[in-house]
């Protein structure tokens, strides 16, 4: 099988597996008991925050263990409004959040908050002059993702971070697709609060992280026994967190050699199959993106069809086709960007990994160009489509759609 | 998801194509819904002689597609006007409820060829 779709998850690295095993079997121990077994798993805790903290600059006590990014988000988000409560009621973010931040945003609103959704414009990245006109007095928080899932620009997370510490606003990230993909340094990026996953470096499902800035105090919303500093109570999960420890450490030893070769593999797939493939657009800004992550549009086609032809030739990918979609809407980044519901529906995501080679590069660049042609040669659109889609212009739902 | 019947009509679709000389055609859909198919038909001594789609749109909705020209093919005109929607979905052996509104439009497509060609009788 042939796996793009990096930026949804993962496969956990063998280094990492032989990491985390010793924890189910030998170290199994509560780390918070005192003795040998317990010790031991405790050690193993610390250990994996050390590395983690090391990734991003960070000090390993400003490190706290979650179950992922949702977790971080909701921690970071909700801890940082319900604390600030009092000073303002103020949240400034994009438009283009993952749900974890966007829904725990809209929570939020409906309980006496106010957000403002920055716009990202056809290249899909905020700019600060929004920025700037979005903060007021009652500003108490900014929460722009690092990098987007979808389309993989990259956000000027720095640029943020100095206006916020200059507004005395506290700021969070969420870098789950950016860790491990380009540097991220919590100083550099001036942040108070960011987010990792595991399972998108080549780490286990189920466990994640949230970098807390020395002094930025956050309301608990996971009550319990205390765990990770208030903040994420429960047993701690000890082989998730060595396993996100180990990928971390992975992550960093071969960044820089990963960032090379993957921007080299998804530049010539891009250039295959925008040159073998007519009307086929690149979504979203070329250069600011993480390496290794492209997202496209084919006109008079549809995404899911595509991912499904593709699935047959054992190649895994990713569309933002409403079809595809459990609610039945086009992708919300794309339509951010401008693009209208059915080019929405003619996209496919391709993310790569450091396991791919050039020869998956361009079998992936063969197969699309076959899938895409059988799809228009089926497609009811695609001859007429001038015609077609000047009928779209009034940009009416279908009529008998009832589920709005 | 998809049934294994759904997968060999998406995969390998029947009858897909246009008619030159059609003596009904039917449009349904809308590209923003991302479904939009195209039902031909060739009618002879009142019985589909020829049927033919062409679909924008999903898994669903080429396999639904290709699944009515199976089962209108060879009917008469009567016969093929009163296949439903439901008829087509479980001669694929289901689909994803999710599916069964916006997907499943292959029904209306025959029915609007059907108008047409009656409407030029």
């Amino acid at each position: 099988m042939i796996y793009m779709d990096h930026a949804a998850t993962s496969p956990v690295r063998k280094e990492v597996v032989e990491a985390i095993e010793p924890y189910f079997t030998e170290f199994y121990g509560n780390p918070s008991t005192i003795y040998k077994v317990g010790r031991e798993a405790k050690k193993g805790l610390e250990n994996a925050r050390e590395n983690v903290a090391k990734l991003i600059g960070a000090k390993a006590d400003e490190i706290i263990f979650t179950s992922g990014g949702t977790e971080s988000d909701n921690i970071a988000i909700k801890g940082i409004a319900l604390k600030n409560k009092d000073k303002g009621n103020h949240i400034i973010t994009s438009s283009i959040e993952h749900p974890a931040v966007l829904e725990t945003c809209r929570y939020l609103e409906k309980n006496g908050f106010e957000v403002t959704y920055l716009p990202v414009y056809q290249e899909g990245i905020v700019r600060i002059d929004d920025l700037k006109e979005a903060i007021t007095d009652k500003t108490i928080l900014i929460t722009v993702m690092h990098v987007n899932s979808e389309i993989g620009t990259i956000q000027p997370i720095a640029e943020i971070g100095k206006i916020a510490k200059e507004k005395n606003i506290k700021f969070h990230t969420d870098a789950v697709q950016s860790i491990g993909k380009i540097p991220v340094n919590v100083d550099k990026l001036n942040v108070d609060l960011l987010s990792i996953s595991a399972h998108k470096i080549y780490g286990p499902k189920g466990v994640g992280a949230l970098f807390v800035r020395k002094g930025t105090r956050l309301e608990t919303v996971l009550h319990g026994g205390g765990q990770e500093k208030n903040l994420s109570s429960g047993t701690e999960n000890v082989p998730g967190a060595v396993g996100l420890g180990k990928a971390c450490e992975l992550a960093g030893k071969e960044l820089e050699k990963n960032m090379k070769y993957l921007a080299k593999l998804r530049d010539r797939l891009v250039e295959g199959i925008t040159t073998n493939v007519d009307e086929a657009y690149v979504n979203g800004d070329t250069d600011k993106k993480v390496p290794g992550t492209t997202n496209l549009h084919f006109v008079g086609i549809e995404g899911e069809g595509l991912v499904l032809l593709l699935d047959g030739k054992n190649i895994a990918a990713a569309t933002g086709s409403a079809c595809s979609s459990k609610k039945l809407e086009a992708s919300y980044v794309l339509k951010a960007l401008g693009l209208d519901d059915v080019h929405c529906h003619g996209s496919l995501r391709l993310t790569l990994g450091s396991e791919n080679t050039e020869e998956e590069v361009e079998y992936v660049i063969e197969s699309i160009k076959e899938a895409v042609a059988r799809l228009r040669s089926m497609s009811s659109i695609w001859n007429e489509r001038e015609s077609k889609m000047k009928d779209l212009e009034d940009k009416n739902r279908c009529k008998t759609c009832s589920l709005e | 998801m998809y049934t294994d019947k759904v997968m060999d009509h998406f995969q390998n679709p029947r009858n897909v194509g246009e008619i030159e000389d059609a003596d009904g055609i039917g449009e349904v859909g809308n590209p923003t819904c991302g479904d939009m198919m195209t039902i031909y038909l060739k009618i002879e001594d009142n019985i589909i002689k020829d049927i033919k789609f062409k679909t924008f749109g999903c898994g669903a909705a080429i396999a639904t597609s290709s699944m009515i020209t199976e089962i209108a093919l060879g009917k008469t005109v009567e016969e093929a006007y009163a296949i439903s929607k439901n008829e087509v979905a479980d001669a694929l052996d289901g689909l994803p409820p999710i599916k069964m509104h916006c997907s499943n439009l292959a029904a209306d497509a025959l029915q609007a060829a059907i108008e047409d060609y009656r409407s030029k009788q």
